[in-house]
């Protein structure tokens, strides 16, 4: 497993693994982009010379090996040529979230002491000019959309294609200086700097080296059977480690096709268009499409309505064990044959999965039920585990082992321990060099034998060998009477219900817990419209009567099988409220990714945390908004708090039904 | 008053304004006894954005549409491009490279975005209806040449998304940017622009008003605009003509305008005897 495959000797950056492709496939697609409404498409050997050019670009403007360049926009080729370019002349690439408002970015910028940035667009490039005033670092701004920028003052800013053509212009300079930088790339050098979105504190830099980069892209290439004929769709942000691993290390490993989407609003047609043989999503993408695709079922005709729900059932019973590949008899897979030119192959071309080989989700846990819905289709979707700092691969399921609630077998190559306290460490080819100027942090996670703390407790189930997480090991915690508190459980529960968007567990050190819900609009306001139920507003839906009566049934449900598990069965809901707003990343409520920051959470909410334990029916409360462009308002709102019958439970024996 | 000179003047943030574009002169419009246009003159000038203001009923709309060609004037001349234009039907004036949109969206509802966009091309389409029915040929050509043109406008409203969306199902907002966009699509030198931002909450107008500045400054379009909202008004244009009950109460920067006390008796009303 760890020795380098075959052809591949001095393989050891991207830039090298591009040369490869442009010779040996050249013709093959690279990258294809959708633009005015057509698929434009460059192959390697074309991704070759742009980039090159673009190096060349970098090299006039007096990029020195070891600068950062920062990399700000959605994804489009252009952005990942910068960063492949910014690796060819020795300088690292910094891929940055574009939706970051300018005081995380100053942060960002200022940390890595970035002197050249690319910029998507105009609006990335006025934050940028904004953090500037007082950051003067920035030595050159780039741009890849022009619209919009001819009044600026272009003394220290550059389009990109601009840059390029200049590249090509002075190759006669600089073709011998770039060569040179090439071959002195070595495995160990930094391949990228990405930022985590840090639950807590500030965000932090982790340094990958191509060795990094390199080993994990083939190690799970190899465990996945990845080949230069795959297509993925990238539309996840370029700042997450998993979208450099798939759309760049991945993509340059076995030379496969990267197709960028028209615009972030498009995404779904052009999913549907490029129907990709390797696919990506958390688990929000999965529950949005199968809320979708439900909706639209309930608008259906009577017969389309049958057809679906007996084909759809019959799928639930075999189609699962088809794709496993365990023994299933004659008549059922008849019948399961039937089901997918009928309905299982026309929906899975709707939602642009006709051509799926793997699919993967990670980030959060997925809901039984519609991980089970997509597997049932004949989708292979796995679940895998994975962490910025282990260059993603921590585990993963292997074909033929998938379950909703495990995240998997350790990765080739990497090891797991599980500490006395429950929290899992890892050690792998994959695992980070350092926290960039941040040494206290690199030695608090990484110890000296290679292993790092992943902050997440777990065990490893014995009769499988797989990997069970329970929750972040710092929130898990302990309730009055000594039980188990882990609340990502138990919201991962109530998630799992369409309705419920969001849901925030509190009880650590308490009696009993007590929730915080956000609904779906989508799903609540399309129930609304169906049962004439008229609001004007988010928050006037989330305090309906009958939307609190429907949370309520849910929550009683989940009691129920909260109740189910010995260890957890103190983590019943007693109480919650449905919040008058959505948990948002502009208020630092929740990350980037989407991950709650408790703490913050539980300070801000402070007032109707403590109604909700001292026996209050309503709450009154003013919170603090963020706009988009970061201005900020406040909305007030009289919260009612609901009042959830649980699960009685003797120590002795469960009561469950 | 501003340097009018026939060179044109610079204006605040430093675009160069170009000569006059198009000059009305002494124009008045009645309708049987009704005077909804009174002596009015004023002139438009290369790559200014120009709008007309005032209160209901001042006669805006009716400004516009002798611009547009929709109203002949009983008195008056309209001189477009240093000529003097005799009355004309609207798709002549078409022609001429005049386009507009409408204060009630006028767009076909049942049609997509695309097919809604493409029908501003038709002035570049010279294919006759037996080709277009073979299509294959000369109208395939023709068809994909202006598809090019119409994508590039989709990309630059921004409204890829809803490329294939009937328009009857889109929202107000949306449905004002894509009959800026039919607008647009044939390629005019002056875009008249009938209360873009009207019935538009804080976030849509933002929008349009960076829009409407884009265009200009992309395509160099000069734009005539009739709006309500004040603080939009003042802050996109260059020059403003005021109207009151059909007369001309005001001509100038915003600035000028602003402090004009009978702009401002106007607005704010006084009795009128």
């Amino acid at each position: 497993m760890a020795q380098t495959q075959s052809g591949a000797e001095g393989m050891h950056s991207l830039p090298a693994l591009l040369h490869r492709n442009a010779t040996q496939f050249g013709d093959a697609p690279a990258y294809r982009e959708k633009e005015f409404g057509i698929w434009q498409c460059w192959t390697w050997a074309e991704t070759a010379a742009e980039i090159r050019a673009l190096a060349l670009g970098f090299l006039e403007l007096g990029v020195e090996k070891g600068d950062h360049i920062a990399v700000i926009g959605r994804n489009r080729p252009a952005h990942y040529w910068s960063m492949v370019a910014a690796q060819m002349v020795g300088a690292v690439p910094v891929p940055l979230y574009q939706d970051s408002v300018a005081e995380e970015m100053a942060y960002v910028l200022e940390h890595c002491g970035a002197k050249y940035v690319v910029c998507g667009d105009q609006e990335q490039v006025d934050k940028v000019i904004e953090i500037q005033e007082n950051l003067h670092q920035v030595k050159h701004i780039l741009y890849t959309d022009k619209r919009g920028m001819r009044k600026y003052d272009h003394s220290q800013m550059n389009a990109l294609e601009d840059i390029m053509a200049e590249g090509r212009a002075g190759h006669y300079r600089f073709d011998a200086e770039l060569d040179r930088r090439i071959s002195e790339i070595t495995y160990d050098d930094t391949c990228v700097m990405l930022y985590t979105s840090g639950t807590t504190g500030k965000p932090k830099g982790v340094v990958l080296s191509n060795r990094n980069v390199i080993e994990s892209a083939r190690n799970s290439a190899e465990f996945d059977h990845l080949t230069r004929n795959e297509d993925i769709l990238s539309y996840l942000p370029m700042a997450w480690v998993g979208d450099f691993i798939f759309s760049v290390g991945q993509a340059y490993w076995c030379g496969f096709c990267v197709n960028c989407p028209e615009s972030a609003d498009t995404m779904m047609t052009d999913l549907r268009e490029i129907g990709p043989t390797y696919f990506f999503a958390p688990p929000r993408v999965f529950e949005t499409q199968l809320t979708n695709v439900m909706i639209r079922m309930q608008d259906a005709s009577a017969l389309k309505q049958r057809m679906f729900n007996y084909f759809m059932d019959h799928a639930k019973k075999v189609g699962g064990r088809i794709l496993d590949g365990k023994p299933v008899g004659l008549i059922d897979r008849l019948k399961y044959a039937l089901g997918n030119v009928l309905v299982y192959g026309p929906l899975k071309d709707t939602l642009g999965y006709g051509r799926i080989r793997v699919g993967y989700t990670a980030g959060e846990a997925i809901g039984p039920e519609i991980f089970e819905f997509y597997r049932s289709l004949g989708i292979n979707l796995k679940q895998l585990y994975g962490q910025t700092e282990a260059t993603v691969f921590i585990t993963v399921q292997p074909d033929g082992e998938v379950r909703a609630d495990t995240v998997g077998v350790p990765a080739p190559d990497v090891e797991i321990r599980i500490d006395d306290k429950g929290e899992i460490y890892y050690r792998s080819p994959g695992v980070f060099v350092e926290y960039y100027k941040n040494p206290e942090s690199t030695a608090s996670t990484k110890d000296p034998e290679g292993w790092v703390a992943t902050g997440d407790a777990g065990f490893i189930e014995e009769s499988s060998g797989h990997l069970r997480i329970i929750d972040r090991a710092k929130d898990v915690g302990k309730m009055a009477d000594g039980s188990m508190f882990a609340p990502k459980y138990v919201e991962n529960k109530l998630k799992f219900y369409p309705d419920i968007l969001e849901a925030v567990l509190f009880g650590n050190g308490r009696d009993r817990c007590v929730a915080f819900i956000n609904i779906d609009l989508t799903a609540v306001g399309n129930w609304a419209e169906r049962n004439n139920i008229a609001y004007a507003s988010y928050q006037e839906l989330a305090g309906h009567p009958r939307v609190l009566e429907t949370i309520r049934s849910h929550v009683e449900e989940v009691n129920k099988s909260v109740a189910a598990d010995e260890m957890l069965s103190g983590c019943q809901v007693h109480r919650f409220v449905v919040l008058h707003k959505e948990l948002d990343p502009d208020d630092g409520e929740i990350t980037r990714t989407r991950k709650v920051r408790r703490k913050f959470v539980e300070d801000k909410y402070a007032d109707i945390i403590a109604a909700l334990y001292d026996g209050s029916e309503t709450v009154s409360t003013t919170t603090e908004v963020t706009y988009e462009d970061g201005r900020k308002g406040s909305i007030s709102a009289t919260l009612q708090i609901v009042d959830v019958p649980v699960v009685p439970v003797s120590h002795q024996k469960v009561a469950a039904e | 008053m501003l340097d009018a000179s026939d060179d044109g003047y610079v204006t605040e943030d430093g675009r160069k304004i170009g000569g006059v574009v198009m000059e009305m002169k002494n124009i008045t419009l009645r309708f049987g006894g009704v005077v909804a246009i009174k002596d009015i003159s004023f002139d438009i000038r290369q790559g200014e954005i120009r709008a007309i203001i005032g209160p209901n009923g001042a006669g805006k709309s009716s400004m516009l549409n002798v611009i547009s060609g929709f109203y002949v004037p009983q008195e008056g001349e309209v001189w477009f491009h240093g000529k003097k234009r005799p009355p004309m039907k609207p798709y002549e004036v078409a022609r001429q490279g005049i386009a507009r949109t409408f204060q009630n969206i006028a767009l076909f509802e049942g049609m997509s975005v695309l097919d809604n966009v493409m029908t501003g091309r038709l002035n570049f389409m010279k294919t006759n209806i037996v080709q277009q029915a073979i299509w294959r040929g000369k109208a395939e050509a023709e068809e994909v040449e202006n598809r090019e043109a119409v994508e590039k406008i989709i990309d630059f409203l921004e409204i890829q998304h809803i490329r294939k969306t009937p328009v009857a199902r889109l929202p107000y907002g949306l449905k004002k940017r894509v009959e800026l966009a039919r607008a647009l699509a044939a390629e005019p030198k002056l875009l008249l622009l009938d209360e873009p931002m009207a019935g538009m909450n804080v976030e849509e107008k933002e929008d349009m008003s960076r829009f409407i500045l884009d265009v200009n400054d992309e395509f160099g379009t000069t734009i005539a605009l009739i709006e309500h909202d004040m603080g939009v008004v003042m802050d996109l244009s260059d020059r403003v003509v005021v109207m009151d009950y059909g007369k001309k109460i005001g001509d100038g920067t915003p600035d000028e305008v602003r402090n004009n006390q009978e702009v401002i008796d106007a607005y704010l009303g006084v009795s009128h005897d």
